[in-house]
């Protein structure tokens, strides 16, 4: 790659930030460039970002339709998946599963609760809320 | 002396290069990846990241700053904690110290990158060098960053002890002894070696060039009727692994490109320049299968997971014939 074939084109996912590269220049000599995005990396980005996003969007609907609990849709929203909530709860994976039955959700015991908010970085009150 | 933040290409090449510049020795960031022998290919389908399996350009994390003990001289001290409140108070107790600091991370809990990139990837490398007096954040060199950064003490935390794979147990590290100029004759013939070892007769089929042709005939079983989606994934996957942020680009291969024509310099040897034209021009076949990737995830090309990994194998061809190579020349 040389230099002025480094991509500025921009890439929203980078939100104005800029990477550095090594690339060619006229001397021949490798050096750091800065590049303000390609957009081969910004479809890409976005292809995992829309996933998480869809997931997150099909829990939530299926919290208000009564066929699953909040926590859900917070563990999609915080871009987690099961086996990881369960790292970072510390609480195992077949129980995180049944807490997705609402009626199961709605009498956890606060301790349990401030588990699951303390792995996901919400409050309590967050938690138990599809919003 | 004050720090010097400066932007590099990989995260921990970068705050490798960077610390040693502190303790004294100039280091590029190329050579700090070359030197520790980082370049690398591994297709992990067993290692499962969202369900999709890890592909790797480099070493696993950590094999920089082990790998440059024994060339610069120096002991790294590693630390871990059980408990976030002991690794907070010894981040503290380094810094007050006037110590620099590297600090395995968690990209997920770093509010100053961008939200889109803000994944739970868990190795990612930042140096601490400070706090601010008045609101205790401390001041961070975050190497993909253009400029030094500042991080409030809550997020810090969680993202040093953020959990799951390659959970990073509030991993904080710092040199023991001053980094010395190598013998360059020795260290860079040596660690050029062991990157062919590492590409060309690694005992598994998963790692180096044989790792290459494996991940194409993974690629060619692909579903293209029944489960396009799932396809879709995989293939981004393979590039983003290539792309995101802390690795940039068909970027390890220009990383080492760059690594290779410093060495032709200090060891007068020519030969390496031509070898790093040859990388050059391989790590822009790289770019073209994230290009052709791109471009049949988005629809504008016909979904064609075959073409794909003809391309793989076209890749894998001209790095078995490169490694060769260098190897000859090393």
């Amino acid at each position: 790659m040389l230099d002025s074939e480094v991509p500025q084109e921009g890439n929203s996912t980078l939100a104005g930030h800029k990477k550095a590269l090594y690339a060619r220049g006229g001397d021949g000599k490798m050096h750091l460039v800065q590049s303000a995005g390609w957009e081969v990396e910004e479809i890409v980005t976005r292809q995992a970002v829309d996933d998480l996003l869809r997931l997150t969007e099909d829990a939530r609907r299926r919290v208000e339709a009564g066929q699953t609990s909040a926590l859900e849709y917070h563990m999609h929203r915080v871009r987690m998946d099961v086996p990881l909530l369960a790292q970072a709860s510390g609480i195992w994976q077949w129980r995180i599963r049944r807490h997705f039955r609402p009626a199961v959700f709605a009498r956890l015991s606060p301790a349990l609760l401030g588990r699951y908010a303390e792995a996901m970085g919400l409050t309590v009150d967050q938690l138990q809320k599809a919003e | 002396m004050a720090f010097q933040h400066s932007q590099a290409s990989h995260c921990e090449s970068g705050v490798m290069a960077s610390m040693m510049r502190h303790h004294g020795l100039p280091l590029s960031e190329p050579m700090a990846f070359g030197l520790a022998s980082a370049l690398s290919f591994a297709y992990l389908p067993i290692v499962k990241i969202n369900g999709l399996p890890l592909v790797g350009y480099r070493m696993p994390p950590k094999f920089i700053i082990k790998g440059l003990q024994k060339p610069l001289g120096l002991k790294m001290r590693f630390e871990t904690f059980r408990q976030p409140a002991a690794g907070v108070a010894r981040l503290n107790e380094l810094l007050d110290a006037g110590q620099v600091v590297g600090l395995q991370t968690s990209v997920f809990w770093l509010p100053y990158l961008p939200e889109d990139l803000r994944f739970h990837f868990n190795a990612h490398n930042v140096l601490a060098f400070g706090r601010d007096r008045v609101s205790g954040d401390y001041l961070l060199s975050d190497p993909v960053a253009e400029s030094a950064v500042s991080c409030a003490p809550a997020d810090l935390q969680r993202a040093r002890f953020a959990k799951g794979v390659l959970a990073p147990k509030g991993l904080l590290y710092y040199p023991v002894g001053q980094p010395q100029t190598p013998d360059w004759q020795k260290v860079l013939p040596a660690a050029i070696k062991k990157t062919t070892r590492i590409m060309l007769d690694a005992p598994l089929p998963i790692i180096g060039v044989r790792g290459i042709r494996r991940l194409a005939k993974a690629i060619e079983r692909l579903d293209t009727k029944n489960d396009a989606a799932r396809t879709k994934l995989f293939i981004g996957q393979v590039v983003r692994m290539q792309e995101e942020i802390g690795t940039g680009g068909g970027g390890f291969r220009f990383i080492y490109a760059s690594f290779l024509q410093e060495a032709a310099d200090l060891l007068a040897r020519p030969a390496l320049n031509e070898l790093a034209e040859n990388l050059i021009d391989i790590g822009d076949e790289w770019r073209e299968f994230a290009l052709l990737t791109a471009r049949q995830i988005r629809d504008r090309d016909p979904l064609a997971p075959a073409l794909l990994a003809d391309k793989l194998r076209l890749i894998a061809e001209r790095e078995h014939g490169f490694f060769h190579a260098l190897r000859r020349a090393a």
